[in-house]
C-alpha cells in the first residue's frame, strides 16, 4: 500500500512540475470558471424573473441599504488587488511577502462575508426571510451562491497558506495559487453584476 | 525549490501598474454607478443605461489587468471559451425574461 502511493505521488509530482502542465491546469481550471459562469446565469435568469414578485412583501427599495453594499464592494475589490501583489509577490519567489499579502487577502473576503452574514441575519430577523415571497428567495439564492463561493475560496485560501508554510513556493504550489487567483478574480466579476442587477435596481 | 516560469493564460503576468490601474478604473466605474442611482439626478433609462454599462466596462477591466485576458494566441482557447460561455448566458437570461414577460402579458 505505502509503496504504491509513493509511486503514485512521485508521478504526480514531474507531471505537475512541467510548465506546460500547469498552463493546462490553468485552462481546465478557466473551463471549470466558464461552467461555474452558466450556473451562475441561471440563477440570474432566476432572479430577474422573480424580481418584481413581492407577494405584499418588502421591496428592494425598502431592504437594501446602499452604502452599505457600497462597503461591501469595496472590500472584495480591495482583496482582488491585494490578491494581484500576491502573485507578483509569488513571482519574486518571496514566500514571506506572499504570505503577508495572502493574510490581507484573505481578512479581506472574511470582512465581506462576515458583511453578507450580517444583511441576511437581519433580514430574517426583521422576518423578511427567503420564504416571503418569489423575490426573496431569488435574491438569498442568488446572493447566497455567491457567498458560498467566496467562503469556499477563503477555506481554499487557509490551505494555501498552510501549503506555503509546510512546502514552500514549489511549482505545485505556485500552479495551485494561479489558480485561486483566478478563482478569486472570478468572484469579484460575479459580483459586479449582482451589485448591479440586484441591489443598485432593486434599489431605483 | 524548482521556480518554472509560469505564463499561463488566464492567470498570466501581470505588474503592480497593471493591478494599480485596474484597482483604480474599478473603484472610478464602481463610484459612477452607485453614485448614478444615490444622486438620482437622471432619468430612469438614463440611469440603466449608465450603471450597465458600468458593469460591462468594470468587468472587461478585470478581464483584461486582473485576469490579464487579452488577444494573444496563447489565450486563444481563453477567450473562445468565454465568448461561447456569454452565448450561453444571453439565450438563458434573455430567454427566460422574454418567455416570462411574454407569458405574464398574455395571462393578464
Amino acid at each position: 500500500m505505502t509503496t504504491d502511493a509513493s509511486t503514485i505521488d512521485s508521478v504526480r509530482t514531474e507531471e505537475i512540475e512541467h510548465p506546460d502542465t500547469i498552463a493546462n491546469q490553468a485552462f481546465g481550471f478557466w473551463l471549470y470558471l466558464m461552467s461555474d459562469l452558466v450556473l451562475f446565469a441561471t440563477i440570474f435568469a432566476t432572479f430577474a424573473v422573480l424580481r418584481h414578485n413581492y407577494a405584499g412583501g418588502p421591496t428592494g427599495k425598502d431592504l437594501f441599504h446602499l452604502p452599505y453594499v457600497f462597503g461591501e464592494t469595496m472590500v472584495l475589490l480591495f482583496s482582488s488587488a491585494t490578491y494581484g501583489l500576491v502573485v507578483l509577490a509569488m513571482r519574486q519567489g518571496n514566500k514571506a511577502l506572499v504570505l503577508r499579502w495572502l493574510v490581507v487577502t484573505f481578512l479581506l473576503g472574511l470582512g465581506f462575508i462576515s458583511m453578507e452574514i450580517n444583511e441576511f441575519y437581519h433580514l430574517i430577523l426583521d422576518g423578511n426571510g427567503p420564504g416571503i415571497s418569489g423575490f426573496l428567495s431569488a435574491f438569498f439564492t442568488l446572493v447566497g451562491t455567491h457567498g458560498t463561493h467566496v467562503a469556499f475560496g477563503l477555506m481554499w485560501m487557509a490551505v494555501m497558506m498552510g501549503q506555503i508554510i509546510a512546502k514552500g513556493l514549489t511549482s505545485p504550489v505556485q500552479s495551485r495559487l494561479l489558480r485561486l487567483s483566478m478563482f478569486w478574480h472570478f468572484l469579484d466579476i460575479v459580483w459586479i453584476g449582482v451589485f448591479t442587477v440586484v441591489y443598485l435596481m432593486g434599489v431605483m | 525549490m524548482n521556480r518554472a516560469p509560469i505564463t499561463s493564460a488566464g492567470a498570466g503576468s501581470g505588474s503592480y501598474k497593471s493591478y494599480a490601474a485596474g484597482f483604480i478604473l474599478s473603484v472610478v466605474l464602481t463610484v459612477i454607478a452607485f453614485g448614478l442611482v444615490m444622486s438620482g439626478v437622471l432619468p430612469r433609462p438614463a440611469v440603466l443605461f449608465g450603471i450597465f454599462g458600468a458593469a460591462v466596462v468594470q468587468m472587461l477591466v478585470h478581464l483584461h489587468y486582473f485576469l490579464h485576458l487579452n488577444s494573444s494566441s496563447e489565450n486563444h482557447w481563453n477567450v473562445a471559451a468565454l465568448i461561447f460561455t456569454i452565448l450561453i448566458m444571453v439565450i438563458f437570461v434573455g430567454g427566460s425574461i422574454w418567455i416570462m414577460y411574454s407569458l405574464n402579458y398574455r395571462m393578464m
